[in-house]
Order: structure tokens, then C-alpha cells, then sequence
């Protein structure tokens, strides 16, 4: 029983071992500048915790077996003790050491992308969830967002409809609103994540980005992708019974082709 | 007797002195404070009554730790106007009662009373506890009805926290008008039933003297329900000043 | 003294089926009703997974006697199969079922301090459930908000189906759990304090006696603040007030509210449902330190550590809330700050993991069904415990949150090793309860099956997570980077239809051998603590009308120059109680 108990958790081990060498399904490649550093700290995690997770499963298993009962015929006792204070001093030193070392060597890229505000210049892109689509607004050439108003709301009329845009204020009268993301690359954007009923939450694996979108707040935060094409978003809060067709796309391409895209969105509009 | 001691902890190793096989295991009697068989005497009684609400209190403390805790973040919290995109507070300072005022002075009254019906019934009761058994269960206490007067005052408090309710909402103030009448509301009211609570234990006290009950049984009802009691005026003067001081 | 005392303990024994077996006062009836209670909840529960999880391999399968399965209803199955198993199975069972019947007899008391509350506390609890469940059955069905409830989803009744009077219902289900698990604590509490038998000093007690108790801490703290937030959120949903939901359009019509806000529920949900999460290992820790030392022969590995573990886990266990809302929109720096303290809480559990490996170490290991169901405990608690580092880190919490990764680490450490906590528990204090044993044959085969089922499930998910697979999805057809798991999420779905399918030998094993089992001897597993030396059932006051006496710790197995290889807690043969110290 002792072996057939080893052998088990030992090939559970060896299994899970495999996947985590193997790096079967992984994270997407990263298209933002703050990926690198996240993938690596995720590795180093990763190492660290999975060399963790072998020793302590094979450790288990071995005991099983090597301490079993071989019945009265072996002589030997269990070894009687209390423990053994200074090994727990030890252990627990090391365990501290191991965990706030890790946590404590990610603050400077958590201050990076999330207490750092953006930079000034940063393209500022309004991303308002509702149930359940994501319409994007940009400020158009007077960098102010119009206002809205939560009973102009009609989504049938559209973008501007959905997001209740009130004509009558001059900010609004050059805001573009998308369905899809267009930003250009190697520029820091600037994410200004809103809601109108409950909370949503906007999910860009590609781009290592991920904040909730809380009705009542405006939330301001930024990544700065790096490559240009296709990225695919999804929302990432349960926001009712159309939460898993909440997606949409990042598109990036180049400064040109962003400054012609938005000066169309923007002729469109006259 | 339960202790806390720590004698013999197991980082000491055993010996094991016995030389024979292992000794059936060893009973003790009467040690839970009994005089009998079954059942605990009169001060473990107390004693665990009193322990068992100390603990009791502990969640009601936190329910209001909890409302209050929302009372300040709801005061604080600023949300986006969306007609503006501003960030804006919409916290409207209530003006309460007076009449509040005069709940609180019935309230503390009540619990002087509930002290004095408290301290009248444990005496009596450990006069009867003292007696031989067979004695009879007939009240030996003082002739005030202190606990009448208590459950009184408690019925007035909760009808004048009620007239309070009218007097709110005639100036304007409903339960869902603004926020802070949002939490007036709900923090009279949470205490109100609670302290209902406690009159409904005060009227179990005054039936089991009706009922010629024990009086070492009622002293602990009543007890309890003095310490519950002093509780919920204490926690009132702190809503009170919360709402008052805290707009 | 009076003859019709109000009596902390009930003298003659009740008679008649009603005051015995429903309306019970005893302790350790009400045990057993908290758990047959726990046993059609985690049926019911495990029936809603399945459903789930059919339903995200075969989105368009009709089920029979059900028929489709809408979004809006796969989103139901997964709130009620959460709220069902956190409060209904993991609170209940360890807790209210195995916590009733044997902390009293463990510490040498003849029932619990007062056991008029205590039945009280089971006949609540029971009313919840049956609120909960009636979710189902009404207008719009049970709510679609998951068993976290985040406004405004929960407190707008136009949100989604089922977000009106089910929704209306989860909540009302949930305050009278709460009542329920407060008077239970309150129990716990006042009985480990003031009832312990003479010689029994906390540090006598056994580990399963700890973590009840510092458990009940954990709820008695807790569950009043959960309490307060199902007020305020009934409030936002019927009385206007804006607690939680700031200005809220639903399908363009403004709901009236203003000024809310939705991270106000999340700090008071999360601050009772950090705790809550140990709440529902803690009692298996407890377990699993007393059965690896039995079956090891051997102490527990630093007795004194674990009890602090089990205090360090409780304290820190009210200061971790915010790593559940790194993404909530909260302050980064606080979001920092709880992380820190996060991984502190990391570090109690690595502890009791060493110690519960020293204690197998050079042991005489008796690999009998509850210690297998022990060391399983020990390997999935290290499996789900090691994804807990990840999601501690809110860096790495970006990509993370919300993913199957969060699935993988929650389930395993609650849902499957908590899990076997009660299994364990089941099959170790079946033959005390019943007086016959289960059958060890069978019981190896529902081990074996259940292990490798549990980690064939919940193992892949980790990947998937990584993979970005996010949770509350009720199918996976719409985001294009979801379509390339769907081959694991098949595997994952056969996995859990063959583990569900082993639990029904454990149903058989557990129903026929309480008839049909072998006749169990008082101490069947040879053990030390203080339920071992009752009659097998116990009696009605647990110890025959005397009190016992303790002597010794728990965990004198091997004792060198002893007759056997253990010595009962209440053995006075070892020595004096002012033993001075020795070395080891």
C-alpha cells in the first residue's frame, strides 16, 4: 500500500512536472513593454514555486513508503520526539525570506504600471463597458472629453448613443467613439476605464493589462504597447448573462496610420 | 476546575513510570464546578452565562464596527458625476431629533433600574444557593419592581426612537432621501431591534417570576440580560455621537 | 437546589423519537444533522458542477429533464454551487458537524455549554439552506451574480435574470447562515473555555480542538460584518438607498440611484470572506495533525508551533481581505500593502506542512483509509497552496485575477482538500459515531479514485488559467484565444465525471456499514484522546456520569518504555503533572 501510494504521488508529481517544464499552455506573447518584466518575474515565481511543489510531493511520498509499518516483525519503534525548535526557527526564517523577498522584488515593476501615473503625451482613450460591449471614445483635437448624460442614453442610436453624449457641450462635438481600439505603437496610452451599470472589467492578455471598469469611477491607468497588430480583449468581471461575448479588439498600428485612421473617424463626423 | 495552566506541556518528554500494563483511564468527580451529577452549580452557571455573552457581544459589536466602518467610507468616497466627469461627494449632513436626546436620558435611566434589578435578583439568588435544599423558591428579594420599571423605560425608549422616525420624515428626511438619512436610519434601527432583544430576555424574567421559577435561574436571565442591557445604552451614546459628531 | 432547573446540561436522558433524533439538545445528534445536512449539500453542489462543466464542453447540449442550458442559467449553476459548498458543505460539516460531536467529548465535557443554542444553531442553518434552494423555484430563478455577489450586479434587480427574487432569497439564505454560524461559534467558544475536564490545559488540547476553536474566532469575528452587508445590500435593492450603486443606467433606464460605491461590498464581502476561506481549512489542519500522528505512531512534530500556526493563520487571516480586489480599482499602495501581509500568511502554512512531514518522518506509518485521506490532505494542501505565492503577488495578479487559475488554487485547497478533511474525518470517527467500521476496501478504492480524479481536474486548470481561459464564462465559442483549450476542458469534464461517479461508492460504504460493517472495539485506531475511551457509541453525557482526568498530551505515541505504543491522554501511569523537563 505504501508503494502503490509513492508511486502514485510520484507520477502525479512527474506529470505535473512535465506540463510545467514543458510550458504546454502558456502565457501569449507579450506586446507591451511592461510584459518582459512580468514574464520574468512569472518565470522566476514559477521556478521557485514549482521546484517547491516537487520537493514537498516527493518528500511526501517518500516518507510514506520508507516509514511504513512493516509489522511486528521489525523491531524499531517510532522515533519519539517533540520536534525540534531550531529547525522550525530555521525553516520558518527561510519560508519568510522566500516569500516577502519574491512579493518585495516585484514592487518596483507593480510602482511601474500601476502608482506611477501616465506620462504627459500619453493618448488618452476613454473605454466605457456596459452590458455588454466596450465603446471606446477619444478626445479628438481639443484633448477634452464632452460630457454625457446617463438620459441621453440609447445604444440603438450607436456609439455616441450608447455612451449618452450630450450635443450641447463643445467638448463633444469632436469626440470619436469606436467599437474597436485603435492605438498606435510605441506610445504610452492612456486607459480611462469607466462603466454605466455594473462593474466590468478590461482584459488584454497580449498586453499583460487587466483593470476592473467600476461604475462611478473613472479609473486612469496605461501600458505602452510595442507591437503592432490584432490583440484581442475580453472582459473579465461578471457583469450578467452576456458577460461571455464582452470582447473586442486592440488594434496597434503605426503613428501615420493612427493619425490617418482618427483624422477619418473625425471627417466622418462633419 | 478549567485552567489555563500550562503544567506539563508536551515539549517535555514522558516517562512513562508504570510497570504494568496501561492503567484503565482515571475519573474524577464533581469537577465542573458540580454538586451533583448532570448538573453545575450555581456560580459555574453564572460564570459560563456571563462568558457565553461576553463571546455574544463580540458579533454584535462587529455588525455595528461594520455599519460604521461603511458609514465613514459612504461619508468619504467621491463618485464621478457624469454630467460634469467630475469627481463630486453627495454626503448632505442630517439635522437629527432632539427628541433623540431625551430617548438617551430614558435609555440611561433604564439601565440605573436594570443595574438595580440585576444587583436585587444575584442577591437573592445567592442567598437561595446558600440555603439547604428544599427551600422555598419564594422570592426573598426587595419589593421594587425594578425590572418592571426597566422594561418600561426600554418600551418608552423604542417608542420615542419611533416618534423620532415621524419627526424625520416630516422634515424631509427618508430612509433612502440621502445617504447620511440612509445610515440614521439604519443605525437606530438595528439597535432599536436589538434592544428588543433584550426585552423580550427581560420579559422571560419577569414570566419565570410569575411562574415562581427558580431564583438562581432567573438571577442569571436577568444578569445576562443587565450586562446586555448596560451594552446597548453604551452603544447607543456611541451612535448618537457617531451621527451627531461625525456628519 | 431547585428540581426543574433550566440546566446548562440536560441530567436523564431524552425519550421518544422527536426529542431524540430531531429536536435534540445532544451534541452529538445535532453533529450528525449537521452533517447528513453537509451531505446533501455537497451532492447537490457536485450535481450543479457537472452540470457546469457539461455544459462548457457541450454549450448546445440539451440535458435531459432540463433542456438548455441559457447563459443566465449556467451563470445560476455556478453562483448557487459556490454559496452551496463554501457555506453549506465547508462551514458545516468540519465546523457544525464533526466540530459538535467530538470537541465536547475531546475535552472532556459532557455536551456543549449551551445546548438549547446549539440546536437552535443546526434548525437555522437548515432554514437557510431550504431559502437558498427555494432560489430555484422561483419567478426568474436563482441570481446570476456568483456566490461573491458584487454590486451593482447584486442590487440591481434589472441587472439579469434571477436578480430579483432569487437574488432577493441568496441574500435573505445568507443572513440566516449567519445567524446560525454565530450562535454555533458562540458555543464553541464558551465550551473550550470554561468546560474543559481537570488536567486538560489548552495546551493539552488536541489540534482538532484548536482549530475548532480558532476557528469559531474566525466566524464569531467575521460573519456579523457579512451580516451587515446583506442589510445594506437589501437596502440599495428595495428601499433606494445608494449604499453600493453609484448613477446606473440598466438597458438605458436609470435605476435612481446615486453616489454608491460598488468597493465599498467588495471591502465588506472580502472582509468576512477572507476569513471564511480558512474557516473552512482550518478544521482539516486540525484533523490532519491528529491523524498523521496516530497513524505515524509518532507526536506531532512541534505541537507548540502548530498552535501558533493555527493562531498566526486566524489573526492574519483578517488582514489579507484586499488581495482579492488588486484589480478592483483600489489604491495601488494599498493593494501593495496587502500583498506583503499575504505572503505572510504564506509562511504559518509552510510551517504546519514541515511539521506535518516531520511527523511522518521516522514514524511507524499504519497506512489505514483516514491517514491515507491525511497524507492526500497534505499533497493537495501543498498543490493548491503553491498557486496561492502567484496570485499574492499583484504584479503577477494582473494576468491572473479572474482566470482558472484562481479556480485551480481555491478548489484545491477547498474543494478538494478540505474535502478530504471531512472524508478523513468520516472514516477515522465512523466506527466512535456508529459503532461499526467502514469498509477499508472500498474506502481505498474512493481514495485512490477520488486523489488522482481531483488532481487530473483541477491540476490542468492551473495551465488553462495561464493560458488565459477567464472564469464565469458560460461558454468559451465567442473569444478566439479561449478556442485552442478546449481540448483540456474536455479532458477536465471526463475527469470530474468519473470522480463525481466514486463518490457513490463512499455513499454506499457510508450507509451500508452502518448496518453491515464490522462490529468497531471502543478504540479501534489505538488512539490517545479522550473520544477513545467513551463506550462506542458514546452515552448520552459522553463519559457514563463521571468526568475523566487528564495526565498527558495528546500525542504520546511510542512513549519509550511504555507497554504500548500510545498512552491515553487520561493515563496517570506516565508521571505527575509537575513533570519536570527533560530532553528529547
Amino acid at each position: 500500500m505504501g508503494l502503490v501510494l509513492l508511486a502514485v504521488i510520484w507520477l502525479i508529481t512527474l506529470i505535473g512536472s512535465y506540463f510545467i517544464v514543458a510550458k504546454t499552455w502558456w502565457l501569449p506573447v507579450g506586446a507591451s513593454a511592461a510584459a518582459a518584466s512580468i514574464d520574468h518575474h512569472f518565470t522566476v515565481s514559477y521556478i521557485l514555486m514549482g521546484g517547491v511543489f516537487i520537493l514537498a510531493q516527493l518528500a511526501l511520498g517518500w516518507f510514506v513508503w520508507k516509514y511504513r509499518d512493516r509489522g511486528a516483525a521489525a523491531a524499531e519503534s517510532a522515533h519519539y520526539s517533540h520536534g525540534n525548535t531550531t529547525l522550525e526557527a530555521v525553516w520558518t526564517v527561510l519560508t519568510i525570506v522566500l516569500f516577502v523577498g519574491l512579493n518585495l522584488a516585484s514592487h518596483s515593476i507593480w510602482a511601474a504600471e500601476r502608482i506611477d501615473p501616465a506620462q504627459p503625451g500619453a493618448v488618452q482613450v476613454e473605454v466605457t463597458g456596459m452590458q455588454f460591449a466596450w465603446y471606446f471614445r477619444y478626445a479628438g483635437p481639443d484633448g477634452k472629453f464632452g460630457a454625457t448624460r446617463p438620459e441621453l442614453e440609447d445604444a440603438s442610436l450607436g456609439g455616441a448613443g450608447a455612451l449618452g453624449l450630450d450635443s450641447n457641450d463643445p467638448a463633444s462635438k469632436d469626440d470619436v467613439i469606436t467599437g474597436v481600439m485603435v492605438v498606435p505603437v510605441n506610445r504610452e496610452i492612456e486607459v480611462i476605464l469607466r462603466s454605466h451599470d455594473v462593474i466590468h472589467s478590461f482584459f488584454v492578455p497580449a498586453m499583460r493589462f487587466k483593470q476592473d471598469a467600476v461604475p462611478g469611477l473613472a479609473i486612469h491607468m496605461h501600458f505602452t504597447p510595442i507591437q503592432t497588430g490584432e490583440f484581442e480583449l475580453a472582459c473579465a468581471e461578471l457583469c450578467g448573462l452576456g458577460h461571455y461575448k464582452m470582447h473586442g479588439i486592440v488594434k496597434v498600428v503605426s503613428q501615420e496610420e493612427f493619425d490617418k485612421w482618427l483624422a477619418e473617424r473625425e471627417a466622418e463626423k462633419q | 476546575m478549567a485552567s489555563f495552566s500550562t503544567t506539563a506541556t508536551l515539549d517535555e518528554p514522558l516517562v512513562y513510570r508504570g510497570d504494568k500494563g496501561g492503567a484503565p483511564p482515571s475519573f474524577g468527580g464533581g469537577d465542573d464546578g458540580r454538586s451533583g451529577p448532570g448538573l453545575p452549580d450555581y456560580p459555574t452557571r453564572l460564570r459560563r452565562a456571563r462568558l457565553g455573552l461576553l463571546v455574544a457581544l463580540t458579533p454584535v459589536l462587529m455588525l455595528f464596527v461594520s455599519f460604521t466602518s461603511a458609514y465613514v467610507v459612504r461619508q468619504g468616497l467621491p463618485t464621478i458625476d457624469p454630467r460634469t466627469n467630475q469627481l463630486v461627494r453627495d454626503w448632505i449632513p442630517v439635522k437629527l431629533p432632539a427628541l433623540l436626546l431625551v430617548n438617551t436620558i430614558v435609555l440611561l435611566v433604564s439601565s440605573v433600574g436594570m443595574e438595580l434589578a440585576r444587583r436585587q435578583t444575584r442577591l437573592a439568588a445567592v442567598a437561595a444557593a446558600a440555603r439547604p435544599a428544599g427551600g422555598a423558591s419564594a422570592s426573598v428579594e426587595g419589593k421594587t419592581p425594578w425590572l418592571a420599571m426597566t422594561i418600561a423605560l426600554g418600551l418608552l425608549f423604542l417608542y420615542g426612537q419611533w416618534m423620532a422616525w415621524k419627526q424625520l420624515a416630516a422634515s424631509g428626511f427618508y430612509v433612502s432621501t440621502t445617504p447620511s438619512s440612509s445610515f440614521v436610519y439604519l443605525l437606530t434601527g438595528a439597535h432599536a431591534v436589538h434592544l428588543m432583544g433584550g426585552l423580550v430576555a427581560l420579559l422571560v424574567a419577569g414570566l419565570f417570576t410569575l411562574l415562581h421559577r427558580s431564583v438562581t435561574t432567573r438571577s442569571i436571565v436577568v444578569d445576562v440580560a443587565g450586562w446586555y442591557w448596560h451594552f446597548m445604552a453604551a452603544l447607543w451614546v456611541y451612535i448618537l455621537l457617531l451621527l451627531e459628531f461625525a456628519k | 437546589m431547585a428540581t426543574h432547573e433550566h440546566a446548562v446540561h440536560a441530567h436523564a436522558a431524552p425519550q421518544g423519537f422527536i426529542r431524540k433524533y430531531v429536536f435534540s439538545l445532544d451534541h452529538k445528534v445535532i453533529g450528525l444533522q449537521y452533517y447528513f445536512l453537509a451531505l446533501a449539500a455537497v451532492f447537490t453542489g457536485m450535481f450543479l458542477s457537472l452540470l457546469m462543466r457539461i455544459h462548457l464542453v457541450w454549450p448546445n447540449a440539451s440535458i435531459p429533464f432540463f433542456g438548455d442550458i441559457k447563459p443566465e442559467q449556467y451563470l445560476s449553476l455556478l453562483t448557487m454551487h459556490g454559496t452551496i459548498m463554501v457555506f453549506f458543505v465547508l462551514t458545516t460539516a468540519p465546523q457544525g458537524g464533526f466540530g459538535n460531536y467530538f470537541l465536547p467529548i475531546q475535552i472532556g465535557a459532557p455536551d456543549m455549554a449551551f445546548p438549547v443554542l446549539n440546536m437552535l444553531s443546526f434548525w437555522t442553518t437548515l432554514l437557510g439552506f431550504i431559502v437558498l434552494i427555494a432560489a430555484f423555484f422561483v419567478t426568474g430563478g436563482a441570481p446570476l451574480h456568483g456566490w461573491t455577489g458584487y454590486a451593482p450586479l447584486s442590487a440591481l434587480q434589472s441587472a439579469g435574470p434571477g436578480e430579483g427574487l432569487g437574488a432577493d432569497l441568496w441574500i435573505t439564505s445568507i443572513a440566516i447562515f449567519c445567524i446560525g454560524a454565530l450562535m454555533g461559534a458562540l458555543n464553541f467558544i464558551t465550551t473550550t473555555l470554561d468546560m474543559r475536564a481537570k488536567g486538560m490545559s489548552l495546551m493539552r488540547m488536541p489540534l482538532t480542538v484548536w482549530a475548532w476553536f480558532v476557528t469559531a474566532i474566525l466566524g464569531l469575528l467575521a460573519f456579523g460584518v457579512l451580516l451587515s452587508a446583506g442589510i445594506l445590500l437589501l437596502m440599495d435593492r428595495h428601499l433606494g438607498t445608494s449604499f453600493f450603486v453609484p448613477v446606473t443606467t440598466v438597458n438605458g433606464v436609470l435605476t435612481g440611484h446615486k453616489g454608491g460605491s460598488p468597493l465599498l461590498w467588495q471591502h465588506l464581502f472580502w472582509f468576512f470572506g477572507h476569513p471564511e476561506v480558512y474557516i473552512a481549512i482550518l478544521p482539516a489542519m486540525g484533523l490532519c495533525s491528529q491523524l498523521l500522528s496516530v497513524f505515524s505512531r509518532k507526536p506531532i512534530f512541534g505541537y507548540k508551533a502548530m498552535v501558533y500556526a493555527i493562531m498566526a493563520i486566524g489573526f492574519l487571516g483578517f488582514m489579507v481581505w484586499g488581495h482579492h480586489m488588486f484589480m478592483s480599482g483600489m489604491n495601488p499602495t494599498v493593494a501593495f500593502s496587502f500583498s506583503v501581509l499575504t505572503m505572510g500568511i504564506g509562511v504559518p502554512s509552510a510551517i504546519k506542512t514541515f511539521n506535518w512531514l516531520g511527523t511522518l518522518w521516522r514514524g511507524r506509518i499504519r497506512l489505514s483509509s483516514p491517514m491515507l485521506f491525511a497524507i492526500g490532505f497534505v499533497s493537495l494542501f501543498v498543490v493548491g497552496g503553491i498557486s496561492g505565492p502567484f496570485l499574492a503577488q499583484p504584479v503577477l495578479d494582473i494576468y491572473l485575477h479572474e482566470t482558472f487559475f484562481v479556480i485551480a488554487h481555491f478548489h484545491l485547497i477547498m474543494g478538494v482538500a478540505s474535502i478530504f478533511g471531512i472524508f478523513a474525518a468520516t472514516y477515522y470517527w465512523f466506527p466512535k459515531m456508529f459503532g461499526r467500521m467502514m469498509n477499508e476496501t472500498l474506502a481505498k478504492a474512493h481514495f485512490f479514485l477520488t486523489f488522482i480524479g481531483a488532481y487530473c481536474i483541477f491540476m490542468p486548470m492551473h495551465f488553462t488559467g495561464m493560458g488565459g481561459l477567464l472564469r464565469r464564462y458560460s461558454q468559451y465559442t465567442e473569444v478566439q484565444w479561449m478556442h485552442s483549450m478546449a481540448g483540456v476542458n474536455k479532458f477536465i469534464t471526463f475527469a470530474a465525471f468519473v470522480t463525481i461517479a466514486s463518490q457513490f461508492i463512499f455513499l454506499f460504504n457510508f450507509f451500508w456499514s452502518m448496518k453491515k460493517g464490522e462490529k468497531a472495539a471502543d478504540n479501534p485506531w489505538e488512539a490517545t484522546t479522550l473520544e477513545w475511551i467513551t463506550a462506542t457509541p458514546p452515552p448520552h453525557d459522553n463519559f457514563g456520569g463521571v468526568t475523566p482526568v487528564v495526565y498527558n498530551g495528546p500525542y504520546e505515541y511510542s512513549v519509550p518504555g511504555a507497554p504500548k505504543d500510545f498512552v491515553m491522554q487520561t493515563d496517570p501511569a506516565v508521571g505527575d503533572m509537575d513533570q519536570k523537563k527533560g530532553k528529547h
